[in-house]
C-alpha cells in the first residue's frame, strides 16, 4: 500500500540520523527516466523549506533527500513528487541500510585485477610466442621475458582467484565438491609449472593463460551476481511498495508511525481505510467491512465489527479501526503460512542447476583425461616434465569457461529481455526451471481475474443519479460505480456509515447508497455483491457487481494450451465464482473452496505423479502452494509472503507476461543446451590436441579465448525473433 | 635490448596506474548510478532558475 501524504502521517519510522545532525530519508520515485525528470525533480525537492539536499539515483530509482537539523517534513516532499507527477513511496530503512553491496565490489575489483593482469602478462607473452614460431629470440630474453610475465601474471592470478579459491575450500569442507575446486585446482597447478619450468629455463609458461581463464570466470561469476543483485534489489522495491509501518496510538492519545517489527502484543493500533491490518488482532472499536482476498481467495468483503478477531494482511474497506494487537509481526498468521512456503523452499533448493549437472560429467572426465596423459605420456617415453607440460595444457585448453561463463551470459541476457516487459527474474536456476513446467496451476482471484469488483450491465442513467453519492465513498463497490460515471457534481451534507453506505443531498432530497437495509429495501437478504441506490420516497435501483476475467486471460491460456501444457485451476473461492471463472477463461479442470494446505497438497499430489508445474498465485492462501511448486509467479501485487515464495514477479495488467516468460525460458534453455554441446565439441577437439602435444601457450591463449567469445555471442541470440 | 630494461618496467607502470584508476573510480562509487551519471551530463548546472 503506498502511503500518501494527504492524511499527515508521523514519517519518523524512516528518517535517519546523518553525520552533520540532520536527518535523511530514501523515498522510491516512479516514473523517473531521464535528464529532464532528475533535474525537475531535485530542483523542486531542493526548494522545499529545511531541505538540503537532494539526490535522485536514476538507476534504481531512490531519492535521499537530506533535511536540516531538527526540521523538514517528509510528506512535503511526498506531496510535492506527487504534484510533479512522480508518485513516490518512502523505502525502508532496514532495507535501505542493507543494500550496499560489500561482495559486488570485491568481485569487480577482482575483475579489474584480472583485467589487468591478463593484458600485461600477455604483453610479456607475445614475444614468447613469436619465438615459438621460430622467429629470433635469444633463450636469455625468453627467460626474462618469462620472468616478467611471472612476475605481472602470479600475483594477479593469486588475488583474481580468491573467490575461486574461497569458494572451493568452503565446498570441500563440507565433503562436497563444487565447480570451483578443478578451478582452483587448474589454476595452482599452472601457476606452479609455470614457475618451475622459468627456472628451468624451459619453453611453456602459462602465466598468462590463467590470468585471463580467472579473467573469463570471472565475467560469468559477476553476471550471475549482478543478475542476483538487481532481482534482490527490485523484489525489495515491490515490498517497499506494501504497508512497512503501522499506526500506533500511544496512551496519551497520541499517534505514532512505527515500523510492524516493533508492534508488541497488546498495543493499540489505528487502521485507516485502504490500509492492510498489519498483525492479528482484536477488534476494540470501529465498523467495517475487510477484505480478506489476499488470505483465503474469498472475494466477498466480510463484515467486522468491535470483538471480532482480524487477520494480518487483510485490507480495511470502510471505516476506521481501532485494534488492539494479538501477536507481533513475526507470531501473525501470516508466520504460520511462512513456515509452509519454508518447508516447500526447502524441497526446490534440492534442485540441481543446468551447470552443476555438466560440472559432474566434466570433471571427472577431464581430470581422468589430465591423469591419462600424464601417466601415459611418461609410460611411452615422455620423460616427466613433458608428460606434466601436457598434462597441465589438457587442464588448460579444456578450461570450464563454457560452464561458468554461458550460462550467465544466457541467463543475464534473458532476464534483462524480461525485465524490459515486466517481468522480475529472481534467480538463474528460475528460469531453467520455468523452462522445464508441463502443468500450469493457476489461482483465481487477483490472477485469472483483476481481483476488484466491476459493475455488470452498467445502465448509464441509473449511474448518473448515483455518481454523486457513489463518488464521496472509498468503498470499492462505490469506486467501481463511479468508475463509470462522468464528471459530476458531489452531493451536500454527505454522510458515510461504515458496513452500511452512504447519504446526502441530491438536488435537495435525499439520497442513499448502500446495502439494501440501508436504502430501505425489504425482504432483500444482504449480499456483498451489491449496491441499491434510492432517493427518498422513490423507486430502488440496484447494482449487481462480479470479479471480472483480466482481459487477456481466455488468450493466455490458449497460448499456454498451444504450448502443450496442461491447465487448472485452484481457487478458496466459493465454487459458484469458479466455474464461472474457469468456463470463461476456457478451463475445464478446476476446484474451489481450497484451504492453503490443501492447495500445497495438491501441489505436491501433482509433483509425486512426476508433473513439473507452474504455480500462478497471488494470495496468501497461495504461498505455500507457490513455494512448493517446481516453479512459480505472482502478480506484483501479492503480498510480500507470495512474492518471496515466487520465483518470478510481474507487473501490469496483462496474463501474457506469463506465456512470455515461458517463452524466454524455454530459448534460455536451448541457447544454455547449444552453449554446452559447443563447449563439448571444442573439448573433444582440444583435448586429444593437447595429449599429443599440439598445444602450446599461443594455442592455449588463442582457443580459451575464442570459445569464450563463442558461447557470449551465442548467448546474445537469447530471445531474439520472438514476439 | 639494453632498451627492454626501461620499458618493460615503464609498460607496466602505466598499466599499473590505469589499475590504480579503476580502483579510485570503484571507491568512489561511479558505478553506483550509470544512468544517472548520463543523464546529469545533460543537465545545464549554471542556467540561473
Amino acid at each position: 500500500m503506498a502511503l500518501t501524504a494527504s492524511d499527515r502521517q508521523d514519517f519518523s519510522a524512516f528518517l535517519r540520523p546523518t553525520e552533520g545532525g540532520g536527518r535523511s530519508i530514501e523515498l522510491l520515485v516512479k516514473g523517473a527516466r531521464c535528464a529532464a525528470c532528475l533535474s525537475k525533480i531535485e530542483r523542486e525537492v531542493r526548494t522545499l523549506p529545511a531541505v538540503e539536499s537532494a539526490r535522485l539515483n536514476l538507476t534504481t530509482g531512490k531519492l535521499s533527500v537530506g533535511f536540516a537539523a531538527g526540521a523538514g517534513d517528509p510528506s512535503l516532499v511526498l506531496e510535492r513528487l506527487d504534484r510533479l507527477g512522480y508518485p513516490a513511496t518512502l523505502y525502508d530503512p532496514g532495507k535501505a541500510a542493507a543494500a550496499r553491496d560489500a561482495e559486488g565490489r570485491r568481485l569487480t575489483l577482482a575483475l579489474g585485477v584480472a583485467a589487468f593482469g591478463a593484458g600485461n602478462a600477455m604483453m610479456f607473452s607475445v614475444p614468447i610466442w613469436a619465438g615459438l614460431f621460430g622467429q629470433e629470440l635469444g633463450p636469455a630474453t625468453r627467460t626474462m621475458m618469462m620472468w616478467l610475465s611471472a612476475v605481472i601474471g602470479a600475483p594477479c592470478a593469486v588475488y583474481a582467484g580468491m573467490p575461486f579459491f574461497e569458494s572451493a575450500w568452503r565446498s570441500l569442507r563440507s565433503g562436497r565438491a563444487n565447480m570451483d575446486v578443478p578451478i582452483s585446482i587448474g589454476v595452482i597447478l599452472t601457476l606452479a609449472i609455470s614457475f618451475v619450468e622459468t627456472v628451468l629455463r624451459g619453453r611453456d609458461a602459462y602465466f598468462d593463460a590463467a590470468v585471463s581463464l580467472l579473467f573469463l570466470l570471472l565475467i560469468g561469476r559477476w553476471l550471475d551476481h549482478r543478475l542476483r543483485a538487481s532481482a534482490r534489489s527490485a523484489a525489495a522495491d515491490l515490498l517497499a511498495m506494501q504497508a512497512p509501518a503501522a499506526t500506533l496510538l500511544a496512551e496519551d492519545g497520541t499517534e505514532r508511525r512505527i515500523p510492524l517489527s516493533e508492534i508488541a502484543s497488546g498495543d493499540l493500533l489505528i487502521v485507516r481505510p485502504g490500509e492492510r491490518i498489519p498483525v492479528d488482532a482484536v477488534i476494540t472499536a470501529g465498523v467495517s467491512e475487510l477484505d480478506n482476498s489476499l488470505l483465503t481467495g474469498e472475494t466477498t468483503p466480510a463484515r467486522v465489527v468491535p470483538g471480532e478477531p482480524c487477520q494480518a494482511g487483510a485490507m480495511n474497506l470502510g471505516g476506521v479501526l481501532r485494534l488492539r494487537a494479538t501477536a507481533r509481526s513475526e507470531d501473525s498468521a501470516v508466520a504460520a503460512i511462512a513456515r509452509l512456503v519454508e518447508a516447500g523452499t526447502q524441497s526446490r533448493s534440492k534442485y540441481v542447476r543446468l551447470a552443476d549437472k555438466a560440472a559432474a560429467l566434466y570433471v571427472p572426465v577431464v581430470h581422468t583425461a589430465a591423469a591419462l596423459t600424464f601417466v601415459g605420456g611418461w609410460g611411452l617415453g615422455l620423460g616427466p616434465r613433458e608428460a606434466l607440460l601436457r598434462a597441465v595444457a589438457v587442464l588448460i585448453i579444456t578450461c570450464p569457461c563454457a560452464l561458468g561463463l554461458a550460462v550467465p551470459a544466457v541467463q543475464v541476457t534473458a532476464s534483462a529481455r524480461l525485465f524490459r516487459r515486466g517481468v522480475l527474474v529472481k534467480s538463474g536456476a528460475a528460469l531453467e526451471r520455468l523452462a522445464e513446467v508441463d502443468h500450469v496451476v493457476f489461482d483465481k482471484t487477483g490472477v485469472l481475474t483483476e481481483g476488484r469488483p466491476q459493475l455488470i450491465d452498467p445502465v448509464p442513467a441509473a449511474i448518473a443519479m448515483a455518481a454523486p453519492l457513489a463518488k464521496a465513498s472509498a468503498h470499492p463497490l462505490s469506486k467501481a460505480l463511479a468508475a463509470h460515471a462522468g464528471p459530476t457534481l458531489l452531493a451536500d451534507d454527505i454522510v458515510e456509515t461504515a458496513g452500511q453506505g452512504v447519504e446526502g443531498v441530491i438536488g435537495g432530497r435525499r439520497a442513499r447508497l448502500g446495502r439494501a437495509a440501508f436504502v430501505g429495501v425489504a425482504g432483500v437478504p444482504a449480499s456483498e455483491t451489491e449496491l441499491w441506490f434510492g432517493i427518498e420516497g422513490d423507486t430502488k435501483v440496484r447494482f449487481v457487481f462480479a470479479d471480472q476475467l483480466r482481459a487477456d486471460a481466455a488468450q493466455t491460456i490458449a497460448a499456454l494450451k498451444a504450448r502443450g501444457l496442461s491447465v487448472e485451476i485452484l481457487s478458496g473461492d466459493i465454487p459458484g465464482a469458479v466455474g464461472r471463472a474457469a468456463e470463461s477463461a476456457g478451463v475445464a479442470d478446476w476446484r474451489a473452496s481450497l484451504a492453503p494446505a490443501d492447495k500445497a497438497r495438491l501441489m505436491a499430489e501433482r509433483t509425486a505423479q512426476g508433473r513439473k508445474v507452474l504455480m500462478v498465485g497471488d494470495g496468501l492462501n497461495d504461498a505455500a502452494a507457490l513455494a512448493g511448486a517446481h516453479a512459480a509467479m505472482a502478480p506484483g501485487t501479492a503480498l510480500d509472503a507470495s512474492q518471496n515464495a515466487a520465483d518470478l514477479v510481474f507487473s501490469g495488467e496483462k496474463l501474457a507476461a506469463v506465456v512470455e516468460a515461458l517463452d524466454v525460458a524455454r530459448s534460455a534453455r536451448s541457447r544454455a543446451l547449444e552453449n554446452f554441446s559447443f563447449a563439448a565439441l571444442y573439448n573433444m577437439v582440444a583435448a586429444p590436441a593437447a595429449m599429443i602435444g599440439l598445444v602450446n601457450p599461443f594455442v592455449a591463449a588463442l582457443a580459451m579465448s575464442g570459445s569464450s567469445l563463442v558461447v557470449t555471442l551465442n548467448a546474445l541470440r537469447t530471445g531474439v525473433g520472438r514476439r | 635490448m639494453a632498451i627492454l630494461m626501461f620499458l618493460a618496467p615503464a609498460s607496466v607502470a602505466l598499466a599499473l596506474v590505469g589499475l590504480g584508476a579503476f580502483w579510485w573510480t570503484l571507491r568512489s562509487g561511479q558505478y553506483e548510478d550509470p544512468m544517472g551519471d548520463a543523464s546529469r551530463i545533460l543537465v545545464d548546472q549554471d542556467r540561473p532558475d
